[in-house]
């Protein structure tokens, strides 16, 4: 049988373990529009799993689907952002010109119109996904143009028109996407030195280069801040048959696309701080995990890693060293935020749905396949390279105390310069706003929507881990923007992400939507409040995950800092619930009755 | 000891979207019934049969969430009339059994009932719409949700003993604090 066939072509390219399951998936859901049951039997067979396993992996991943999808899939990115920058008319202009709604498929089976959250593109919102080729700066005209011109020829790529700007235009990337590299800092984007940063730590011993990135007091810049050098000890002191070094590139933090431009710039500077990682732990293999976003970079990052491996750079004995064998491959992910958490990003690795693990163990003592794992975000592995380069002292001395070097800033919202910023830690938020044109904003939210919502009396607060700790995501917001709208947008982001393992997430992200609405319709009353504060600190308290854990932060940080945008003219609780109404609810039983008896 | 009637504090029960499972939990406190009956004056509830408020009560009970408009009506009279409203069993603190509809659209639930279920026998072919009828609620509402709620006992139903201990904390101006033996159920 044919069909079959296919599915052993892709083993035989991929391998015949699960966690050759992502790309096997993809590779279907790319050519069929869906991975079907019948394929989905095929691929349990082959990879000797479980067909649930396999239909639980294709249900938890939004790329991946058991329903046929069209050709080509329309993703429009609706994260606040977008929304902020005209989301609405760039949807409506897609729907009418496709003459279907989100969701659904147009009837020749030729195009499939969803939604996404943050795609990684805030700063040249709104944007989308089609197929593979991330779209920029959409506008109604823009969409229609598109809608047409896919009519026409069919091929995604043939939509790239206006190149963006730096390794955008690589022949392997091609792509319109723009760094806006706002402010290069000297250091992350400093001048490449190519290789160097193995020699520095060639020329040490193993135990050396952990000292070397403690003494540098480099901490984790995905967003918690852990003390790399202190996972990496950890990971180092393990016991492992295997150790792993993971690279996390899933930035899936709504208005952070930092690593973007990262990957695109310096992914030279990424994989050096692998192979740095790997000499220092004793770890001989890398895995890359590029979010599904991201996929388009994926030909040109395999290129930058076979450069590196004709150089002697990757592979084995790396620059001459005998028995310095290290190598990274690259592996996918396909629509998941929470594949960011590191064990939820590990469980994706092994072809499982991306949930998180319970912790203890740690990766560190049990990561990928049970192996010990040191996983490290982009940017910090970036930092690796360059303490390497410049030593210990030279990083340290920027920023401050408990948070040296600088950090990368995504920013976008109400400014004119939105982009990316190298800051050292210990910049304000003033400096910030100046910086990026986004002075007079009525409120800033620092981290994401797990992060801090900060008013203006606060735009003198640091970015550090002393004060404002943050992945790098910076969301300006004008001072006539609706707080509350954001907020709902925000909940609606966690409701969607949550994987549903823990009741506390599953049930209180849906909540805190219910409650929002109520507040945004005006129909709310003290109660609400009280509720909706009792939810999200349960969420805090009680979920699995960081995910959960802080679902509920949006709110608790703005009753901190904008208190006003749910308190203002609040009722106090009477005798009847504010947000019921009796006509309302009966209204569709009075129209199934008809007009003979009211 | 025995207390005079009228001094003795007014209490009110109600089944609204319940399954009475509840009344029967608390008829389960056995004996202690005849304690309750000179504790209490039981003005009104399905045991008593009085149909509206005469007086003012101290506490009522409340089983069943709100399915329908006559629930809400009646849910309301009781907050009008009880200093403390307490929902009693998983239907009235969230909906319970009932709010198993509340996925499926209004239309589709009366059709399943009335005319397409694969048990219906209906040769009118019509779904029952006498006036009479309280109208149904777009969903089932958990009784917080429409009228303010001052004490919530779980479990389907609570057990005899929670529900007494509940009581007597109330009726003793107490706050009710259950122990957790008395709301684990396995």
């Amino acid at each position: 049988m044919t069909a079959a066939t296919e599915v052993d072509r892709l083993v035989a390219t991929h391998g015949s373990e699960p966690p050759a399951l992502m790309d096997i998936a993809r590779d279907i859901q790319a050519a069929e529009g869906c991975v079907s049951p019948e394929r989905q039997r095929q691929i349990a067979e082959r990879l000797d799993m479980r067909i649930a396993e396999v239909r639980a992996f294709v249900g938890f991943y939004s790329f991946l689907t058991e329903e046929p999808q069209g050709s080509i899939v329309i993703r429009l990115c609706d994260d606040v952002v977008d929304r902020m920058k005209g989301f609405d008319r760039v949807r409506d202009a897609f729907e009418e010109a496709l003459g279907v709604s989100v969701g659904e498929t147009t009837p020749d089976g030729a195009i499939t119109l969803t939604t996404t959250p943050c795609i990684g593109l805030s700063d040249q919102a709104p944007a989308a996904l089609i197929g593979d080729v991330p779209v920029p700066f959409l506008s109604s005209d823009r969409a229609r143009d598109i809608v047409s011109s896919l009519r026409v020829h069919a091929d995604p790529t043939r939509l790239v028109t206006r190149m963006g700007d730096g390794k955008n235009r690589h022949p392997l990337v091609r792509s319109m996407v723009r760094n806006n590299l706002e402010r290069p800092g000297t250091f992350i984007f400093g001048p490449e030195y190519r290789g160097e940063a193995i020699r520095k730590a060639l020329s040490m011993t193993p135990f050396e280069v952990i000292r070397t990135i403690k003494t540098a007091r480099l901490r984790g810049r995905g967003g918690a801040g852990f003390p790399t050098g202190m996972k990496w000890e950890f990971t180092r002191v393990a016991r492992g048959a295997r150790k792993f070094i993971v690279c996390n590139a899933d930035e899936g933090e709504p208005g952070t696309f930092k690593d973007r431009v990262i990957l695109t710039e310096l992914p030279d500077r990424v994989i050096a701080g692998m192979t740095v990682a790997g000499y220092a732990l004793g770890a001989r293999e890398g895995l890359f995990y590029l979010r599904g976003e991201y996929a388009y970079l994926r030909p040109y990052l395999e290129d930058v890693l076979e450069r590196r491996r004709a150089d002697g750079l990757l592979g084995r004995d790396i620059l001459g060293k005998r028995g310095f064998d290290f190598d990274v491959e690259i592996r996918m992910g396909a629509g998941s935020y929470l594949c960011g958490e590191e064990t939820a990003l590990l469980n994706s690795c092994e072809g499982r749905p991306g949930d998180a693990r319970d912790r203890p163990p740690f990766p560190a003592e049990s990561g990928y396949l049970g192996f010990p794992t040191s996983v490290n975000n982009v940017e910090t592995l970036c930092c690796v390279a360059k303490i390497l380069e410049h030593g210990a002292a030279t990083f340290a001395e920027l920023g401050l105390q408990q948070s040296t070097g600088t950090k990368v800033l995504s920013v976008s919202g109400d400014c004119t310069r939105p982009g990316i910023y190298e800051v050292p830690f210990g910049t304000t938020l003033e400096a910030v706003l100046e910086m990026s044109g986004g002075e007079g904003a009525g409120a800033v939210l620092v981290g994401g929507p797990s992060g801090t919502w900060v008013n203006p009396e606060g735009f003198g607060r640091r970015i550090a881990f002393e004060d404002l700790a943050t992945g790098g995501a910076i969301v300006v917001f004008g001072p006539d923007r609706d707080l509350l709208v954001a907020l709902e947008g925000y909940a609606d982001f966690f409701a969607e992400e949550s994987c549903g393992y823990c009741t506390p997430c599953r049930v209180g992200t849906q909540l805190i939507q219910r409650y929002l609405q109520r507040f945004r319709e005006g129909r709310a009353d003290q109660g609400d409040l009280d509720g909706l504060l009792r939810v999200a600190r349960t969420l805090k308290t009680t979920s699995r995950c960081g995910l959960g854990q802080t679902a509920g932060n949006p709110v608790l940080t703005t009753l901190q800092s904008f208190s006003q945008v749910l308190e203002a003219g609040l009722p106090a609780v009477g005798t009847r619930r504010a947000a019921f109404d009796l006509e309302a609810s009966v209204a569709g039983a009075r129209a199934l009755r008809g007009g003979d008896h009211v | 000891m025995s207390t005079e009637a009228g001094t003795r504090p007014r209490i009110a029960t109600v089944s609204l979207a319940g399954c009475f499972g509840c009344h029967m939990s608390l008829l389960d406190i056995d004996e202690r019934i005849l304690e309750l009956a000179e504790l209490v004056e039981i003005h009104k509830s399905p045991i008593v049969d009085r149909k509206t408020f005469a007086a003012r009560c101290a506490v009522g009970l409340i089983e069943g969430g709100c399915c329908n408009a006559e629930n809400v009506e009646t849910l309301r009279a009781f907050r009008d009339h009880c200093d403390v409203l307490v929902s009693v069993g998983d239907c009235a603190t969230m909906g319970g059994i009932p709010a198993l509809r509340n996925r499926v659209p209004l239309k589709e639930c009366l059709d399943e009932a009335y005319l397409s279920g694969p048990s219906t026998v209906n040769p009118t072919g019509r779904i029952p719409d006498d006036p009479e009828l309280p109208l149904l609620l777009d969903r089932v509402y958990p009784c917080h949700e429409v009228v303010p709620i001052d004490y919530h006992v779980p479990g389907c139903p609570p057990p005899a003993d929670a529900l007494w201990a509940a009581v007597q904390a109330l009726l003793s101006g107490e706050d009710p604090v259950l122990p957790y033996a008395l709301l684990k159920y396995d």
